[in-house]
């Protein structure tokens, strides 16, 4: 009997308004709608507890991993290293000069952003944006010390007593403490994270590892913490980017009203009175729950990051109801507008037209499944997405392990010396980008008679130069070539080349070689 | 009378919120409110540049500007990080003021740092005459090559700089003149004619005559200095005059007019304005170039 009674029952409906309704705007300045999200339970919320643990877990375990890489080279799996130039992700290692990696990956996301929000919307924007995250976070931290929406409002608007000091004084605390492991995880991708840890408590650490993780500190407790919602909406350009690249096959929560219109809590009166209501009873629990403040049933908008609780907090009041779920789901628009003919046609919105004799949902109803996912436009972007992926990974794996740089002399382009042989001046750059010390043998292709001598390491002429290179380093090389004026052209296309000892690595550059002009 | 922009509202349909009356090719801009906190904001801004005009140079006076508290200028930077490097570098110069010029060569951390402090050293001082590249003209010695009127050694290098060639205000200048066979009447215009004409045969020289006559001349007048099989001597700067290097003009005429009347180049000491570090790192420079011995 109870369970009837309470599918009979009609919820209560919550005391709440949009922030962005038509009746509260005003022109000029806005003072600030305060929000107290209420929590939500279903799917989405689940997922976003797991996606919120799975990202948060990257970034505070991230700079802890190690990988070995011996004993010329650190053993951290990810680290920037600035002050020596390097960036070693894992089996990567990346030089200055190798960043055009981090631009393919920047363009990936580019590409990736394309893919996504074409086909789920602003899924970044609800799930795994870390302002989205840490709101979550701060937002559960801030129910777990003042309670649920009713407790957080009734707080709000009592006095000043020592319960509530303490209350605001815990939450405001433990916000900052989450500030600091924010900032603080950050410098550790940029330095031994053991040792830096151990420096940080210490207060021996360097001056801008402790100004980092203040700023950081400052902007997580700011943002996260007091300003929220107003980030979104506000400063971010992301809603306007994103809003931008949906199309009408797009999956975007939606509030379907073709079935929800006419709202109202009290079916059976109006039923007496001839009119028939919708499946909306007006609860306003979607807006109760909305982190953002806003009513989803006042359609697509910039403010909402499409995190779906509505959806949760709808879906439990159907169930209640005993009606269908999905009178708020994610749908494309495409869909939703044929729904809406059906529901309209012509008219306003009558129920009946969406339902058979028995109550259920015509099966004209177009039910979004996951098959607006695939069609040409995100086939191509994945497509392209997966292409550029292909091209660096081939990239990656036939990375050169050493390399040679040759710049020859403007100035003076040739020497004459005094046995009538013709000299030629190079700044030569070897790089050993293993992490092993390379013994390594620089010779000349491409001129006959070639000797070469290089200051304070070889005085005299010799054809070839053995070098050892030390670990992860680039060796710089004065390099001089000498040959005999007989018959030499005035410029001669050379290849210089070095190869490592065991033969495994080599490389080559192509330089010239000058002379003066034969009459 | 009443301001009609404000009668004529333009309320936007879908939304219910007036617009600012701006369009697009039919977009029109909703006149959404700021938040406040916006506001606040750029109060605070203006706020912080009061601030900053007090803490910084901010305010244009008729000579110089407001120096601001923190007393911090661009210049003033700029002398920090220039004494800062000299501080760094105060290191490695000292040791290579301290070590033998062999030593500073056979350490390749030392040779490099000197090569460094030689190169832009010479860029100031000595560009002028040997040419950025050191590639030198006529008169002016290329020091890229391996052919030394007073030694090519990292000692004679160094010991060139410090005292310079026929300098005169150094007693321990390098010195050396080479007679006006012509102008003084040692020899006469035929002698000349035949002592030049050997001598550019010697290298090789268009218009050069090996013959006994101006080797005897050669031998009776030159050898002294250039030596008897005419290899120079680096003690006297006397060239070497059976290579290709030719300090004027590599032909007959320009012997014949050195033999005559001979030219002679001059090098300041510059241990007057330079200090011993410096010429050192000079000399690394220099012998660096390809042609030291």
């Amino acid at each position: 009997m109870i369970i009837i009674d309470n599918l009979q029952k009609e919820p209560a409906q919550f005391d709440v308004e949009a922030v962005n309704s038509a009746a509260r705007r005003q022109p000029l300045y806005a003072p600030r709608q305060k929000i107290f999200p209420k929590r939500a339970e279903g799917f989405y919320r689940r997922l976003k507890w797991i996606i919120m643990a799975i990202t948060l877990g990257i970034y505070y375990v991230t700079p802890w991993l190690t990988w070995d890489r011996g004993p010329h080279a650190p053993d951290q799996a990810v680290l920037l290293d600035l002050a020596n130039y390097r960036f070693y992700f894992f089996f990567l290692e990346i030089w200055p000069q190798e960043f055009y990696y981090v631009a393919g990956l920047l363009v990936m996301a580019g590409v990736g952003l394309f893919l996504i929000t074409s086909t789920v919307g602003r899924a970044w924007c609800g799930y795994t944006c870390p302002q989205t995250v840490w709101v979550d976070l701060f937002l559960q931290v801030e129910r777990l010390i003042e309670g649920d929406r009713n407790a957080r409002m009734k707080l709000d608007s009592a006095p000043w007593s020592v319960e509530k000091l303490a209350k605001r004084v815990s939450k405001h605390a433990i916000w900052i403490l989450i500030g600091v492991a924010t900032g603080g995880a950050w410098v550790f991708y940029f330095a031994d994270a053991p040792t830096l840890f151990a420096d940080l408590f210490t207060l021996r650490a360097p001056a801008v590892a402790y100004f980092t993780v203040a700023i950081l500190t400052a902007t997580t407790y700011t943002f996260g913490g007091l300003m929220r919602e107003q980030v979104c909406t506000y400063m971010c350009p992301w809603p306007r980017i994103q809003a931008a690249m949906l199309d009408e096959h797009s999956l975007t929560v939606t509030y379907n009203d073709w079935r929800g219109e006419p709202r109202g809590k009290h079916s059976k009166k109006a039923a007496a009175a001839g009119q028939s209501l919708g499946d909306c009873v007006d609860c306003n629990a979607c807006v109760a729950v909305c982190p953002m403040g806003i009513d989803i049933r006042d359609g697509q908008q910039l403010e909402c990051i499409t995190c779906a609780l509505c959806i949760d907090a709808c879906d439990n009041v159907m169930d209640k109801l005993g009606r269908e779920k999905g009178l708020i789901s994610y749908a494309t628009l495409s869909d939703y507008n044929a729904n809406m003919a059906l529901a309209t046609a012509g008219g306003p919105i009558a129920p009946e037209r969406v339902r058979g004799e028995t109550g259920a949902l015509l099966p004209a109803i177009r039910q979004t499944n996951w098959r607006s996912v695939l069609r040409p436009r995100t086939l191509i972007y994945f497509a392209v997405w997966a292409a550029i992926g292909l091209g660096m990974l081939t990239a990656v794996s036939m990375r050169a392990e050493v390399g040679i740089n040759v710049l020859h002399d403007r100035n003076p382009l040739y020497t004459l010396l005094s046995d009538g042989s013709i000299q030629n001046g190079y700044d030569v750059k070897i790089l050993n980008m293993t992490n092993d010390v390379r013994v390594m043998t620089l010779s000349v292709e491409g001129l006959a008679g070639v000797t070469m001598t290089s200051p304070n390491i070889a005085s005299e002429p010799t054809t070839s130069l053995t070098l050892s290179v030390d670990a992860d380093l680039v060796l710089p090389l004065r390099l001089y070539l000498r040959v005999p004026s007989a018959g030499l052209a005035s410029q001669t296309d050379i290849v210089m080349s070095v190869v490592s000892e065991d033969g495994e690595a080599s490389a080559t550059a192509n330089a010239r070689f000058e002379a003066p002009e034969t009459p | 009378m009443t301001d009609t922009r404000h009668d004529e509202k333009d309320i936007d349909s879908l939304s219910g919120i007036e617009t600012t009356g701006h369009q697009w090719d039919g977009i029109k801009e909703l006149n959404n409110p700021l938040p406040r906190w916006w506001l606040w904001t750029f109060y605070g801004t203006i706020i912080w540049s009061v601030g900053y005009m007090i803490a910084y140079p901010a305010w244009p006076l008729i000579s110089e500007a407001t120096a601001g508290v923190l007393g911090y200028s661009s210049r003033g930077e700029l002398a920090k990080t220039v004494a800062d490097a000299r501080t760094a570098n105060a290191d490695i110069l000292q040791r290579i003021g301290e070590a033998p010029l062999a030593d500073i060569l056979a350490d390749l951390e030392l040779a490099r740092f000197a090569t460094a402090g030689g190169s832009s050293a010479f860029k100031v001082n000595c560009s002028q005459c040997h040419g950025t590249g050191a590639a030198g003209g006529p008169g002016y010695p290329n020091l890229n090559d391996d052919s030394w009127i007073w030694g090519g050694s990292i000692d004679d290098i160094y010991l060139s700089i410090n005292h310079g060639i026929r300098s005169a205000t150094d007693m321990d200048t390098r010195f050396s003149l080479m007679p006006n066979f012509g102008t003084d009447g040692i020899l006469d215009r035929a002698d000349i004619r035949t002592v030049s004409a050997y001598v550019a045969s010697l290298s090789g020289l268009e218009g050069g005559v090996d013959n006994p006559e101006g080797a005897m001349l050669y031998a009776e007048n030159c050898a002294a200095c250039h030596g008897d099989t005419a290899k120079g001597m680096a003690e006297a700067g006397a060239p070497d005059l059976t290579d290709a290097i030719w300090l004027y003009e590599g032909s007959l005429a320009s012997i014949e007019a050195q033999v005559t009347q001979a030219r002679h180049g001059m090098m300041p000491s510059w241990s007057e304005k330079l200090d011993d570090t410096t010429i050192k790192q000079l000399a690394v420079y220099v012998h660096s170039l390809g042609g030291g011995q």
